[in-house]
């Protein structure tokens, strides 16, 4: 019921992605994202293909599993694949019908719109696919962390990401248990209209809330009982290490935005 | 109105790397106007076992029968079900909601479709059932203590009249009064004639209540029996992390001492078997 989210869900197996430093790793998806964004034909996403396989075959993910990725997608693709196809300006009008036509140019605009969607969304979750969220915000705050200089909270930011994270599998939990205790008092969240399911909603929501807030007062006590006051002078049990691997990452993902850039 | 348990087995997230087999085979059957005890350690697949006697759980394999009826069938009414078939959850003081402890109540026999003055009635009568003070009823839940929340969530069940009620660990958490008063009222219940299944980590608690106690251990059916029997046994549940209850630890202790106590269960019988064995030495000394 509440287990079908998989955006930001770690997949835990061994591999050489799974290894590779977060902050490489950060750097190497906006970068893939840069590469996607340089992409002008349907050809320039040849390189772009072959390297989310080879990444994927790196990581020993399934592809099914990146596939699941995009399922809540499914509407925002064809609305973005339809929109493209019926709209676009060109000149080889392949189907005509009453006053609506379909081009060759706008056929192919919607079929690039919609690969470029796909691969940002398969970029992004290989990324978050192969980092324990709690690494990925420590990649980040340590990536942010020169900002701090000129007062940017980095710190404070990854602090709260964690925590946040931390807490979303919990309050799931939480979630489907109080659902469940709900549902064995004869509550409904299945059926009905908007505002009675709206209404039905009441009986999860509040202890839910009850429950994060006592969880976060609680949290906030053991954090300060233990001396928490912030990043200043904080030091790390695991130390991030550049190694030859994430030199390697890099020049496949050089790589392939070069062959990006030589194609269009 | 038994439940029967036929080879259900429960997987967690199958096909995935946090795949787990949290139930195998599980086979038997819960008596009319028993009160069953469901013991194991964490992560023994108590909890999901509870779950399955509602509907909330579907099984991976097998069947549950509620009145010789396969409850995961196409078309089986699982409202109609759980309102047979109450379970309180672990921690259910966590689940109130309403404004007053009245409505929190009536939220269940609300969903059955009761109204007016049945509903009332249903109401006063569960709310009598738990022995709380008299003015809580139309105070907010979250006025009262934890122990006493937990109360107000049993009543928020018992209101739905089930003939057979599961609650998952009532009294973990609550100190000895609530405890004490939680036991009564479990009592109670059960000598009016409602089926009852508790699931428990107090082995002295078991030792008390329980008619027939089931151990889980691993997701398999361990032992079911008399807790006589059962702690009888008490070196394989050792080996599976559970403890025997003070009673029997005390006769077992004496036992290695040299006196002649046989198991007990309850202070009572322990105390009569202690006069006894010590009225048989005074014999034999005289």
């Amino acid at each position: 019921m509440l287990k079908d989210i998989t955006l930001g869900q770690y997949y835990p197996v061994e591999s050489p992605v799974h290894r590779l430093d977060p902050r490489v790793k950060i750097l190497l998806t906006i970068a893939f994202i840069v590469g996607v964004f340089l992409v002008k034909s349907l050809l320039g996403f040849l390189p772009v293909i072959v390297f989310i396989v080879l990444a994927a075959y790196a990581s020993h993910l399934p592809l099914k599993l990146l596939a699941k990725g995009l399922k809540p997608l499914r509407f925002i693709l064809i609305f973005t694949f339809l929109l493209n196809l019926f709209f676009s300006p060109g000149d080889t009008v392949l189907v005509h019908v009453w006053r609506i036509q379909i081009t060759l140019e706008g056929l192919l605009t919607a079929l690039r719109f919609s690969a470029r969607l796909i691969f940002l969304v398969t970029g992004a979750s290989l990324l978050t696919l192969t980092t324990p969220p709690v690494v990925l915000t420590d990649g980040l705050e340590r990536l942010l962390s020169p900002f701090a200089k000129i007062g940017f909270p980095a710190h404070e930011l990854a602090m709260m990401m964690t925590i946040a994270l931390r807490f979303i599998p919990t309050l799931l939990e939480e979630a489907d248990k109080i659902m469940k205790a709900q549902m064995a008092r004869g509550a409904d969240f299945e059926s009905g209209n908007i505002i009675q399911r709206a209404k039905a909603m009441v009986p999860l929501l509040v202890p839910l809330f009850i429950s994060a807030f006592r969880r976060a007062g609680d949290l906030a006590m053991a954090m300060e009982a233990r001396c928490y006051h912030g990043g200043e002078g904080r030091t790390r049990l695991r130390i991030l290490k550049l190694t030859r691997a994430d030199a390697v990452a890099t020049l496949i993902t050089a790589a392939m935005i070069a062959l990006v850039a030589v194609i269009g | 109105m038994p439940i029967k348990i036929e080879h259900l087995s429960h997987v967690y997230q199958p096909g995935s790397p946090f795949q787990s087999d949290a139930l195998q085979d599980i086979d038997f059957t819960i008596e009319d106007g028993e009160l069953l005890a469901l013991i194991g350690h964490t992560g023994s697949g108590k909890s999901t076992l509870a779950q399955h006697l509602n509907g909330l759980l579907t099984p991976t394999s097998g069947r549950v029968l509620v009145d010789g009826e396969d409850i995961n069938q196409k078309g089986a009414n699982r409202r109609a079900l759980r309102q047979r078939v109450g379970l309180l959850f672990q921690y259910a003081e966590y689940q109130l909601f309403e404004e007053t402890v009245y409505k929190d109540i009536a939220f269940g026999p609300k969903n059955q479709g009761l109204t007016g003055d049945e509903l009332d009635a249903r109401v006063r009568e569960a709310f009598a059932r738990v022995h709380l003070p008299e003015d809580a009823l139309q105070k907010s839940p979250f006025d009262l203590s934890g122990g006493q929340m937990r109360r107000v969530a049993l009543a928020g069940v018992i209101a739905m009249h089930p003939r057979v009620l599961v609650l998952d660990e009532p009294i973990a958490g609550l100190d000895p009064r609530g405890r004490d008063e939680l036991t009564e009222i479990i009592n109670e219940l059960h000598q009016d004639g409602v089926t009852m299944v508790i699931i428990s980590h107090n082995m002295d608690d078991v030792a008390r209540i329980a008619t027939r106690a089931a151990v889980l251990h691993k997701g398999r059916l361990a032992m079911l029996g008399t807790p006589r029997e059962i702690f009888s046994r008490g070196d394989e549940l050792a080996a599976m992390g559970l403890d025997v209850p003070q009673t029997v630890q005390l006769c077992q202790a004496l036992r290695a001492g040299g006196m002649d106590v046989p198991d007990c269960l309850t202070n009572e019988e322990l105390c009569d078997a202690i006069c006894r064995a010590l009225g048989k030495e005074a014999a034999i000394h005289a």
